[in-house]
């Protein structure tokens, strides 16, 4: 009676990890939508408790089973499993509550380095039980499962120190320029080379033997993804975070390989190619290959072109004047780039959106793929300073409407709007797709000073004739945009 | 400081370098503007004009002793003896083929402007004098085609028979080739067009002609103008502007290469080929002609009853509208000159336009002016940098396929080898891969930061691994599968918990 009990719920469990798996391509495909976006979260929170108390169930499963004489290391199994995952979850709704929305990108790629921690701890593990089952029943030593192992540990490993690398480069914690070592490439070259021939040592190696090249690539892959992406500078983040992603879902994938779990593999194999997705938006927005942006160095053998020309003079404008400009304009778009989310100037732009949209002037935002440190961060900025959804456009949807657009704010933006781009074939970021804001009538850029964007380049947007510069902090200038239009509107009754 | 518009000395020129409206404005820049007597008489600009606008009218000395002269045609000799020494004259001097007029300027001591060296940059549009005629004469290239043509341009379909449509062949998409094609396609005509360089297919075809292509090498232009081409390619272009011009009942030519003569590209033989009543205007002839059968200035009429025009002063033939145009251009550099707007013109020789239209300068030969390399079509990398970017050679299409062929090879011997137990798990894996990518490629952009952490949550499925591995009879794997499962929750709990944060916040307006 119990035994077949016990068969029951393998079956059981396994049905609920289909309709977990189920569940989570639904919440991803609800995504796609912001109108399905809510529902297809929820449907990924379903899913995940499904596959948590079926897991629960499985364990609780071994209480009953009659083989197991000493029921000890499953009571303490429980009791680690409820306390550590209570510890755990406290940690991430606290996480989840506080974290500001311009620290969405350190927050993921904080959470891309527990997964990578969390599969070579997983790794590890399976590797622990099988030598010591080996070492007590003379269990043979399976050569495919231990290259199971062996990957997932490997990907894990690079995807912990890569992603705490990301996550200290973009909170600022560690210079977000790139580190340049001499020979890097040979380096990333020499690791994975000596990788593979650790992990032909592996598979052929039986019982505790296999500890040595385990450990060896360990320490190899944690210095390889430290490497890899202290090799990248903080313009090519949003890159660097979506291919984070996608690894730390390949170290799950593996994981579920090793342990023979489906739902890990399908789970896995659906973050993995979301992440390399987005890391081919992020690099076909920058006409960059994934290789050389993995490679590193943008702008850094090239910033050359840009400097020696003589682009001509800017000209400088004055709040009162924009306000002016924005008062009597009739379409207008905005630009931010990752310069608005460090001045924190999303709420005053907000505010100016509103004023002027109650005037009855169009405003709409232009969006880079690669503005800001993560994609998609600057929809999440507006979004959070209220701004419509419906009036945020990709890059692609605004780029033919310049020439009939009146004024263009740019705000903390630079090589996006980069006309060096398309006209420039020498320019380091040559034939990256920009948003041509020069073709509006008019064009202000927010700016600190006269300084080049991260790469490096002149921009000759500066000294079109009919761009305008207003130098400061970005949020001080919007605010004073907003207080002259007040002004305006009062003088008007 | 004084400027001074000349009467047109040229034998049978009609246009004046301002009209009433431009020297208005010239005087607004704080100068004072003098005008000869009778110089826009042939421009719908006659003194009164003048007067009316406040421009004083003066004799041929007050103009000439001023201390800028305007001009349209470079200053003849007796003209160039008659400016003050330290005087400037800004005119069209085709500074690359009159080296004596740059002599003798020089030697006059005498600053000279060429109106006509106004770089292709896009800053320096709105002083480009060139373009501005070019327009004005492609369009008057239509007109007197139309005039000399003994048919309808339009096809239209009536009581007394069907009309069938001219075909006008335009050859050169510069300025004037597109203000061509825009008159005659705008008459009803059928237009074709061609150009050495293929880049400017978009603008031919954006002014609704068809362009024709031949099968040849890339010709990119780094200057803004054609380049002769290389013997190769010309037996493939002879052939094709013979067979377009054969087909054609008007051919416009517009070919010209800067500082050399023009390009023969109609042959005799061809267009003794083309049909009666056929018209040519060759809008190259004052560099020698596109057409062998041009004759400069004049009209010819072939043995065949082909139409040849040779006319050189298309744009004088509008003489009030060109005048404006040229007038304008002569405002915007003297604007640019002016930076103070005080009247006093200044030359800054690093600006690159500023530069590039000084040919005299104080006595001093100043011409040729260094290049300058810009514009209208993406050039190849300069040759000093080729390292990475010369290795982008067009990829051979068949490599992929080989790659391919190669890939599966490969997996199907690994899958041979695999254990049976493998091979269950990697249909699971590659068909997840496979909806993954279908499912995520129709993600909304803006979605994009919601969607990173989405997949952070559910990458948190690792936790499931390491409870299973919680309760094995081993310490160290429980204390580990602890730490894994501490490490995996925070993922699940936070990156669910955020992600319903962010998409709470997104609002439709």
């Amino acid at each position: 009676m119990e035994s077949t009990m016990g068969s029951n719920v393998v079956e059981f469990v396994s049905g609920a990890y289909i309709l977990a798996a189920l569940l989570f391509i639904l919440a991803l495909a609800g995504l796609s939508k912001h109108e399905t976006a809510r529902r297809g979260n929820a449907f990924g929170m379903a899913g995940m408790a499904l596959a948590l108390v079926a897991t629960l169930l499985l364990v609780l499963d071994y209480l009953t089973d009659d083989l197991i004489v000493d029921k000890t290391p499953i009571w303490v199994g429980l009791a680690i499993i409820l306390v550590m995952g209570s510890i755990g979850a406290l940690i991430g709704i606290r996480l989840a509550r506080r974290v500001e929305m311009t620290g969405m990108p350190e927050l993921i790629a904080m959470m891309h380095s527990f997964v990578g921690l969390a599969a070579v701890l997983v790794g590890y593990n399976t590797y622990i039980e099988v030598a010591s089952a080996h070492g007590s029943v003379g269990l043979e030593s399976d050569a495919v499962h231990n290259a199971e192992v062996f990957l997932g540990v490997f990907i894990g490993a690079v995807t912990f120190t890569g992603s705490v690398v990301a996550n200290l480069k973009l909170s600022a914690r560690m210079k977000s320029a790139p580190l340049m070592l001499p020979g890097r490439h040979l380096l990333n070259l020499a690791i994975l080379v000596s990788s593979a021939v650790l992990m032909v040592w592996f598979m052929l190696a039986d019982g505790w033997v296999g500890m040595a090249p385990l450990a060896i690539m360990t320490v190899l892959a944690l210095v390889l993804g430290f490497h890899l992406v202290a090799a990248i500078g903080g313009g090519d983040m949003p890159v660097v975070v979506s291919m984070l992603n996608s690894y730390s879902g390949w170290a799950a994938a593996a994981a579920g390989f090793m342990l023979g779990n489906d739902l890990l593999i399908i789970t896995g194999a659906l973050v993995g190619s979301s992440g390399a997705i987005l890391s081919y938006i992020m690099c076909r927005a920058m006409n960059r290959s994934f290789v050389s942006v993995i490679a590193g160095g943008f702008g850094s053998d090239g910033a050359v072109s840009g400097e020696a020309r003589d682009y001509g003079d800017h000209r400088e404008i004055q709040a009162d004047d924009v306000a002016d400009l924005l008062a009597h304009a009739s379409s207008v778009v905005i630009t931010p780039g990752y310069g608005m989310a460090v001045a924190q100037a999303q709420y005053p732009v907000a505010e100016l959106t509103r004023k002027l949209r109650e005037k009855g002037v169009d405003v709409r935002f232009g969006i880079h793929p690669v503005a800001g440190r993560l994609p998609g961060h600057m929809n999440v900025l507006l979004a959070e300073a209220k701004v419509p959804y419906d009036i945020v456009l990709e890059m692609d949807e605004v780029n033919d409407d310049f020439p009939e657009v009146d004024v263009v704010l740019v705000i903390g933006a630079n090589d996006t709007v980069n006309p060096a781009a398309m006209e420039e074939p020498g320019s380091p970021i040559a034939g990256m797709p920009v948003l041509e804001v020069w073709n509006a009538r008019d064009v202000i850029v927010f700016k600190r000073s006269m300084a080049t964007g991260y790469a490096g380049v002149q921009n000759p947007l500066f000294f079109k004739d009919n761009t305008q510069m207003l130098f400061g902090d970005a949020k001080d200038k919007v605010n004073e945009i907003v207080a002259a239009l007040s002004v305006e509107e009062l003088a008007r009754r | 400081m004084r400027i001074g518009i000349p009467r047109e000395s040229r034998p049978g020129e009609t246009l004046v370098a301002a009209t009433a409206k431009t020297a208005s404005q010239l005087a607004a820049l704080g100068y004072d503007v003098v005008v000869e007597q009778g110089a826009g008489a042939a421009a719908d600009q006659p003194d009164t004009a003048f007067t009316d606008a406040g421009i004083a009218i003066g004799t041929g000395e007050d103009v000439w002793s001023s201390d800028v002269v305007v001009k349209i045609n470079a200053p003849a000799d007796g003209e160039v003896a008659r400016l003050r020494p330290g005087a400037t004259v800004i005119s069209l001097m085709a500074p690359a083929r009159s080296p004596e007029l740059v002599e003798r300027l020089a030697a006059a001591g005498v600053t000279g402007l060429a109106m006509d060296a106004v770089p292709r940059i896009s800053r320096a549009q709105s002083m480009d004098v060139l373009s501005s005629m070019a327009n004005v004469a492609g369009y008057r290239a239509v007109i007197e085609a139309a005039h000399e043509f003994g048919r309808l341009f339009t096809g239209q379909v009536t009581a007394a028979g069907k009309v069938p449509p001219a075909r006008v062949f335009v050859v050169g998409a510069g300025v004037a080739g597109l203000a061509a094609i825009g008159a005659a396609g705008s008459l009803g005509a059928i237009v074709r067009a061609f150009d050495v360089r293929p880049e400017v297919a978009e603008q031919v075809e954006s002014m609704g002609a068809q362009f024709v292509t031949v099968d040849m090498e890339q010709e990119v232009s780094s200057d803004g103008y054609a380049k002769e081409m290389t013997a190769e390619q010309e037996a493939a272009t002879a052939a094709m502007y013979d067979e377009e011009a054969r087909a054609a009942d008007i051919v416009i030519t517009t070919a010209l290469i800067p500082g050399r003569p023009a390009p023969q590209l109609i042959t005799a033989e061809t267009v003794a080929a083309m049909r009666p009543g056929s018209v040519i205007v060759d809008m190259a002839a004052a560099n020698g002609g596109n057409v062998a059968a041009t004759v400069t200035d004049e009209r010819v009429v072939t043995a065949n009853g082909v139409t040849v025009l040779g006319y050189t002063d298309l744009a004088g033939r509008l003489a009030a509208q060109t005048s404006q145009l040229y007038g304008t251009n002569v405002v915007n550099l003297l604007t640019l000159l002016t930076p103070e707007k005080d009247g006093v013109l200044t030359l800054d020789m690093d600006d690159v336009v500023q530069r590039g239209i000084t040919v005299t300068r104080d006595g001093a030969r100043m011409w040729p002016p260094p290049p300058v390399q810009v514009s209208a079509a993406p050039a190849a990398p300069p040759a000093a940098e080729p390292e990475p970017a010369a290795e982008e050679a067009p990829p051979d299409p068949r490599r992929r396929v080989y790659a391919a062929g190669l890939a599966a090879v490969l997996f199907l011997a690994l899958a041979t080898l695999a254990p049976p137990s493998f091979l269950p798990s990697l249909t699971v894996f590659v068909l997840a891969v496979v909806i993954g990518f279908y499912v995520i490629g129709n993600v909304h952009h803006a979605l994009h930061t919601p969607l990173m952490s989405v997949t952070n949550a559910i990458s948190g499925i690792i936790v499931v691994g390491a409870i299973l591995q919680a309760p094995v009879d081993n310490l160290a794997v429980q204390v580990i599968a602890g730490v894994a499962i501490l490490l995996a929750s925070i993922n699940v709990f936070g990156g669910f918990l955020v992600t319903r944060r962010m998409l709470n916040m997104f609002q439709k307006g």
